[in-house]
């Protein structure tokens, strides 16, 4: 993996064109940002999904030049599929410690360009319909843009710290969007909520990367990478990794939401649906998963950490999806679903599955944020109504989000040939070489989500409607432009599985693992086996029997329970069982964390203001004063204003001096 | 005569001067502590300077060093400068009290 | 002399503002205040990164006792007298908003301040330095003595009182070190207080220990660091915004300049040992601050915890004997300038327009005001070390030094970053966000004359954390030199 670096001499005009793939979402930003409530809805979100197209263009202009080089003038020199980086501007320098801001274009940045430009477009598409009714569109699409900005400079950057740059920006975007309608607390308490435990984790990424430094000397990645897989580690050794790669983890938990960090991403669920979709399914939460790709070299020298990493995710995927059985706000089960669906692709990082990981990155990303859409379009025409049980029998009245919704629920419960049974499939595979508990609990847990979102497709589409008469009467189809991204990730979702096709499909057509290759080379020499492990046909076809098993089990079961029998979930206040009270209070994890963190938190800085501040520091100080202002009002007494005394103190007082001085005559 | 001054003061012994000038010293201080009439009080602190000029005046003289005898101008000018100020502020306190009394002013403490 | 009239220019401009009356007076003030940063900023244009001590002015004061009234800069210097230069403008604008009494006194007394603050910041003569030192106290002590709230005269003399005995320490420490310095150049004194003699004392280890904080004391005071902080809270909210702007501003980077020009150097075996007493004060205020600030109900209050614990980690990092840890300090000193500056003051229009700094009455201004919305998110961003604003740079390094001096240290200290956030949205939420309250309704946005002293600010904000080389240069030799000195013994 040789990087090349440009700008070689005298091609300024392909930095240019570089530096306009984040620059034009930026210009948007700008743009609606001071112009905001001047524009219209329309072209507001013309601007910014202009500006998003604009990106996307380039991004497959670039893509294209990257498999087949043909114009010298992007990328002088480079034969295909040859990473390279571009070097913009020194950024920091002190010292040893040269940051440069530069952007690493390979077969990883690619991909996530054209996933990120490409659904950002239609999300930004779908907005202009959603937010048309919004007083601050402007800001919104703002707000979106700058999203998209930081995201690319995420996924460009070619050193830890520009990806450190994108890491938080996405953060703020995330804590803007939620805190969108800030006249609400509890949404401002959410956006709060998900910037700061995002800062934990960022915490855990920040000490990760002067961890890198101190080790490496650099933390541009071709020289870190480069220097791990020749076991250089400067003053350490090898155990090194495990801390440097335990603490990028922490700081993906925070970013992908998994345990114990994931409690932000459900309340994030109070920002507009679109926002939803693009940031806290389709790319925000899924930056975790791009950093440990991007750093597999690490991960694959440090297996402890990729033992803990591929637990969590399988707990995190179990956990969260028994918690979206009983939820009952169509967007919390999204969101809870997508909390377990990220498990998987931690658990694919732990086994060491990268490029499905990647791959389901790609694949959740079309139906998830297709059926985050189509939930938008659903709570858009039942007049802001997200309660499920409010909902019911919509199939007549939304045909195009049925249907789109339909092919999302059959891709994510990973039904052949839909896209999601691809992915999740190989993520089963690898998990069922690497450990059977691990396998497992996968499989139950894509019998879980199979139910959980028929559940959601069965109480919202099928049955009657159980809304209010008014709610009714407004019910109407979506306008097109939220119909038709609906449409286009529909058919992503329906056929994306086929870019990384199993082998009984030709082993020829694993496009996307064949092409991720180069990205792993480091990691395949490093780790041979795990690479080299293939289990026979006859066990993989048998696996892929069972997961469509659990899938269409889990599909029956929602069938029987919600369409057949007709359940409905229990109001608010209706009595519930142990177990079902315990899930549908999200196993008490927020209430333990209050307990446990904020509200000692507060008491403490309440109480450090109180008595240690005010009790016992500032008093102390005060004390000296207080205790020179009492020798005072002792010593004044002295002064008793008599002639006399002062002269005869006085005399004694030379006396006795001079008595001490030469008494020893 | 053509004594010149110190050879006239060596003519008595030191001693002589210093047992004189710590008795005229001596005689300044109970003064000082024993009465209370400022004018009184303020003469006895010259009969102390004065003794302290004669001891000065001698050491000076024996072993035939000026300084002595110019730090005697020194003080006799001070004095004097002291003197003036210091009659002064005892007339104005006796306009004020029809007294010298030193015990009168004690309004000067706590 | 470019320094001399760096120095001299702001007494001269005070002086002549007595023949001005009323509005003449701001308007003549903000006009010497922007002639001296002209002066500084041909300074910097003059300025050759590779060489140290220029603009050097030598002029024997007390030649009998080889003192002298000597001034240069370096790279560390410069950057300060830039910061200097450029906020005290800034703050003079700040105050046009507000009708004070005696208003010529007043800006006389701000440029009085700029005086000190310069001296203090080019002075190479430890006793002309201890002058300026006092000579920055004293403004402020009217400014903050006069002009502040109900409770000003018992704050501002408790504030008066510490730091001036805390520089009394470091006044008998210099004298001491005086008498240990050899004679001076023209052989007219034995002993000199040139601060390269102060470089050549070689102290016993002994010695160093108590001299060490006989100087720290003074800085301690002035920075302050944790528990030598107490003044700085009522200091803060008592003051007028223009003050708690010099103070914050300006005022606490003399503690953290004096360590790095006047302690580090001078006793090195002493901060060797008391390195890490000092690291863990520095990280306790940290800490310590920022869960004050939590739930702090003053907008003002909860700036002078977040100043606390920002300046901790100043501290932590020149404690850190690291050219990470002190570069990051002296990009930092820069940025929490300009970024507690433009807090003081959204904190002041806020109050002007509603009469209160208390966060629960607060709520919902965003609405009114989206001009001042963006102005305060930008500068909360900036103080909470968002990457690609002023405030990430200077977090960065200073968290990477510390980090590479002690890994766990560093982590704690990098808890900043998460607690910073709380406060800071935290207040950000209860003032401008959520539903309305009682002042949402009349609340007005930025005028253009509050939008002109914010503009400059939040430039700045992404100027230093887009393009922060121009700054690390700058400083880079001086901390070289520096640290050259500490590890030479």
């Amino acid at each position: 993996m040789q990087d090349s670096v440009i700008p070689a001499a005298g091609a300024p005009f392909s930095t240019f064109l570089y530096v306009l793939i984040p620059l034009l979402p930026f210009l948007g930003f700008l743009l609606n940002g001071l112009l905001n409530r001047k524009l219209s809805a329309t072209v507001a979100g013309a601007i910014s999904s202009l500006a998003v197209l604009g990106s996307f263009l380039i991004s497959v202009m670039l893509f294209w030049e990257f498999l087949h080089p043909s114009a010298q003038w992007i990328a002088p020199g480079a034969t295909a599929h040859q990473a390279y980086t571009v070097q913009l501007f020194d950024w920091i320098s002190v010292g040893s410690m040269q940051i440069p801001f530069s952007y690493q274009i390979d077969q990883l940045s690619l991909i996530m360009l054209l996933l990120v430009t490409g659904v950002g477009f239609l999300i930004h598409i779908y907005s202009i319909g959603y937010m048309a009714h919004d007083e601050n569109v402007g800001k919104f699409f703002s707000f979106l843009n700058l999203f998209v900005f930081s995201m690319l400079v995420l996924v460009l950057g070619s050193n830890f710290l520009i990806l450190f740059i994108g890491w938080e920006g996405v953060g703020l975007c995330s804590y803007l969007l939620i805190g969108f309608w800030n006249t609400n607390t509890s949404y401002n308490n959410a956006a709060k909520k998900a910037f700061i435990i995002n800062r934990v984790g960022d915490l855990g990424f920040l000490l990760g990367i002067f961890l890198i430094y101190l080790t490496f000397n650099s933390v541009q990645f071709g020289e870190v990478f480069q220097k791990a897989s020749l076991g250089q580690f400067g003053p350490y050794g090898v155990g090194v990794v495990t801390f440097i790669t335990l603490l990028l983890f922490v700081g993906a938990t925070g970013k992908s939401a998994q345990l114990p960090l994931y409690t932000w991403l459900p309340d994030a669920m109070a920002g507009p649906t679109p926002v939803s979709a693009l940031i806290h399914a389709a790319t925000m939460v899924t930056a975790g998963i791009y950093m440990i790709l991007r750093a597999n070299v690490l991960f694959t020298l440090a297996p402890h950490t990729l033992e803990v990493i591929a637990i969590i995710g399988a707990a995190t995927a179990l956990f969260a999806a028994t918690i979206g059985l009983a939820q009952n706000d169509i967007k919390k089960v999204l969101a809870y679903s997508t909390v377990s669906q990220l498990g998987y692709m931690f658990l694919a990082l732990g086994v060491m599955g990268y490029s499905t990981s990647l791959f389901h990155v790609l694949t959740h990303a079309f139906f998830k944020a297709l059926m985050f859409l189509g939930a938008g379009s659903v709570i858009h025409a039942m007049s802001n109504e997200q309660d499920m049980r409010r909902m019911g029998g919509l199939r007549k009245a939304l045909p195009i989000t049925f249907i789109t919704f339909l092919v999302g629920c059959l891709a994510i419960a990973g039904i052949p040939p839909f896209a999601g049974f691809f992915s999740k499939d190989e993520i089963l595979l690898h998990a069922f070489e690497h450990s059977k508990v691990l396998y497992a609990v996968g499989l139950f847990t894509a019998f879980l989500t199979a139910f959980y979102m028929f559940r959601l497709l069965f109480l919202t589409f099928f049955g009657e409607f159980r809304g209010t008469e008014e709610q009714k009467h407004h019910l109407h189809e979506s306008p097109a432009s939220m119909t038709l991204p609906l449409i286009v990730l529909a058919i992503l979702a329906a056929v994306g599985g086929f870019m990384n096709a199993p082998f009984f499909l030709g082993e020829e057509n694993a496009y996307l693992s064949n092409y991720l290759a180069p990205i792993f080379t480091y990691s395949q020499k490093l780790n041979p086996a795990a690479f080299g492990a293939e289990v026979d046909h006859g066990t993989e076809l048998m696996l892929i029997g069972l997961s469509v098993g659990a899938g269409v089990l889990g599909i029956i079961f929602a069938y029987v329970m919600y369409v057949s029998r007709g359940v409905r979930p229990a109001e608010e206040g209706a009595p519930r069982g142990f177990l079902d009270n315990l899930v549908y209070h999200k196993y008490y994890i927020d209430e333990l964390y209050n307990a446990l963190l904020v509200r000692p938190i507060m008491w403490l800085s309440r109480g450090l203001y109180r008595f240690v501040e005010n009790g016992i520091i500032d008093p102390i100080v005060n004390g000296f004063g207080r205790v020179t202002l009492g020798g005072g009002q002792l010593l004044r007494a002295v002064q008793t204003g008599s002639v006399e005394t002062y002269l005869i103190l006085m005399v004694v007082s030379i006396v006795l001096i001079m008595a001490l001085n030469f008494g020893k005559f | 005569m053509d004594q010149n001054i110190p050879q006239v003061i060596q003519t008595v012994p030191l001693e002589y001067y210093v047992f004189f000038a710590a008795t005229l010293f001596s005689i300044g201080v109970l003064g000082v502590l024993t009465r209370r009439n400022a004018i009184i009080i303020f003469m006895c602190v010259e009969l102390m300077l004065n003794a302290v000029n004669v001891l000065l005046t001698a050491f000076s003289a024996f072993r035939a060093d000026p300084n002595g005898q110019v730090f005697v101008f020194f003080i006799m000018a001070v004095a004097a400068a002291e003197v003036a100020v210091g009659l002064a502020i005892i007339v104005m306190i006796y306009r004020n009290l029809q007294s010298t009394d030193v015990n009168l002013l004690n309004r000067l403490k706590f | 002399m470019l320094t001399v009239l760096l120095l001299l220019w702001p007494v001269v401009a005070a002086l002549l503002l007595h023949f001005f009356k009323g509005k003449a007076a701001r308007v003549a003030a903000f006009g010497a205040a922007l002639v001296e940063f002209l002066l500084a900023a041909y300074a910097a244009l003059l300025f050759n990164a590779n060489n140290s001590g220029q603009f050097s002015f030598n002029y024997a004061w007390v030649a009998s006792a080889g003192i002298n009234f000597h001034l240069g800069m370096d790279g560390l210097s410069l950057s300060l007298v830039l910061l200097t230069t450029l906020l005290v403008p800034i703050i003079l604008l700040s105050a046009f908003r507000r009708n004070f009494e005696n208003e010529s006194v007043f800006y006389a007394l701000v440029l009085f301040m700029q005086t000190g603050l310069i001296g203090v910041f080019t002075a190479q003569d430890a006793f002309l330095f201890y002058f300026m030192w006092e000579v920055a106290l004293i403004p402020i002590y009217f400014l903050a003595g006069v002009w502040g709230g109900t409770e000003r005269a018992r704050v501002t003399f408790k504030f008066f009182l510490y730091t001036i005995i805390g520089s009394l320490f470091m006044l008998a420490g210099f004298v001491y070190l005086y008498f240990q310095t050899g004679p001076s150049p023209d052989g007219l004194s034995a002993h000199n207080s040139a601060l390269t003699s102060f470089y050549n004392i070689n102290l016993p280890v002994e010695t160093q220990l108590w001299v060490f904080w006989l100087i720290f004391a003074a800085f301690a005071v002035k920075m302050p660091i944790f528990p030598f902080h107490t003044w700085q809270p009522d200091t803060y909210t008592e003051s007028p915004a223009p003050a708690s702007m010099l103070l914050a501003g300006i005022m606490l980077k003399m503690g953290i300049y004096g360590c790095m020009r006047w302690l580090l150097p001078v006793v090195p075996l002493g901060v060797d040992y008391w390195q890490n007493l000092v690291l863990i004060l520095a990280v306790i205020g940290i800490i310590y601050g920022a869960i004050i600030a939590i739930r702090q109900h003053d907008v003002k209050r909860l700036i002078a915890y977040s100043s606390l614990s920002h300046v901790g980690l100043m501290i932590a990092g020149v404690f850190s004997l690291t050219q990470l840890g002190m570069q990051g300090a002296s990009i930092q000193m820069l940025a929490h300038g300009i970024n507690v500056v433009g807090l003081f003051f959204i904190a002041d229009a806020i109050e002007r327009r509603t009469g209160t700094r208390n966060i629960a009455d607060l709520g919902g201004l965003t609405r009114k005001a989206p001009a001042l919305t963006v102005c305060f998110l930008v500068l909360l961003l900036g103080t909470v070390a968002l990457p690609l604003t002023n405030g990430f740079v200077g977090e960065f390094l200073l968290l990477a030094g510390v980090y590479e001096h002690n890994a766990w240290l560093g982590a704690v200290a990098g808890i900043t970053i998460i607690l910073s956030a709380v406060y800071l949205l935290r207040m950000f939420q209860r003032v401008m966000l959520g539903p309305d309250s009682a002042y949402s309704a009349t609340f007005t946005d930025l005028t253009s004359g509050e939008i002109a002293v914010l503009v400059p600010l939040i430039v700045l904000v992404f100027w230093i954390g887009i393009f922060p080389n121009f700054f690390l240069h700058l400083s880079e030799g001086s901390v070289l030199g520096i640290l050259g000195e500490v590890v030479k013994r």
